[in-house]
């Protein structure tokens, strides 16, 4: 799925766990386009967490961390939780600068983010 | 060396990345590090951002500026509006202070252009706009 000019996005759900794999730049412009498909998709499959692959997301600014603050709040009723994976060291700088590590957890890839989820 | 650049464009969103495109092109002669450049990339896509949402409340039909210039030392950069401007500017700089709470904003904006640039000054008044100044230094590969 094409969101908007710079960003690719592929979701899949296993259980209550929403995948969401992001190509591309995280701005403005590509998170107002994923923020509707995405809480459309929390709220109709009663999802409970979300893995964020971020392997080939290439750029996020703070309107990717509004994304995920946002989505959080979607889940966190459900005591759900956000696994973001795979960051490259551009987001990782922008996601230790926001102080989303209290909320997210961090895997190294989709394996290891779905055992946090386990555990829980 | 010296060059310098300006570019105006509508204050649409999809307008950011044009915006990021732009200065990373401008750039290109400078040979700078990955690092480096992502960082410019973040605060333009910051500075315009903020233009356009907060400074113009998303109005298409308003313009958005971008002046670049750089010596051998540094490069500034500078983003204008001619929106409704910041009351408070202190304020608005604080970490996770955001005037559009219901709009999953993590005003975070001007933390990242302090801690990638050099020098951030922002100058704006009320119903006149908002000009956001950056300079960072550089050194060449």
């Amino acid at each position: 799925m094409v969101i908007k000019m710079g960003l690719q996005v592929q979701m899949a759900i296993r259980r209550n766990t929403l995948y969401i794999r992001l190509n591309g730049e995280l701005d403005q412009a590509s998170s107002t386009g994923l923020k509707v498909r995405v809480s459309e998709i929390v709220n109709k499959y009663y999802i409970r967490n979300i893995i964020l692959n971020c392997q080939k997301l290439n750029f996020m600014d703070s309107s990717g961390i509004g994304f995920i603050i946002g989505r959080y709040s979607q889940i966190r009723v459900r005591k759900g939780k956000i696994v973001l994976c795979e960051m490259n060291d551009i987001v990782e700088r922008i996601f230790n600068l926001s102080g989303l590590k209290k909320i997210c957890q961090v895997a190294s890839c989709e394996e290891e983010a779905e055992g946090f989820l386990e555990v829980a | 060396m010296h060059n310098e650049m300006k570019t105006s464009f509508l204050a649409k969103s999809e307008n950011v990345i044009y915006a990021r495109t732009i200065a990373v092109g401008f750039l290109l002669n400078l040979n700078l590090e990955m690092g480096v450049l992502n960082e410019i990339k973040t605060v333009i896509s910051e500075a315009v951002t903020n233009a356009i949402v907060h400074g113009y409340g998303s109005d298409p039909s308003e313009w958005v500026h971008l002046n670049m210039k750089y010596d051998d030392e540094a490069i500034e950069m500078e983003v204008i509006d001619y929106g409704i401007g910041i009351e408070d500017v202190e304020k608005a700089k604080e970490p996770l202070y955001s005037t559009k709470v219901d709009e999953e904003r993590a005003g975070l904006g001007f933390t990242i252009m302090e801690v990638f640039t050099d020098r951030l000054d922002v100058i704006s008044s009320l119903g006149r706009g908002t000009t956001v100044k950056m300079k960072k230094k550089y050194y060449a590969k």
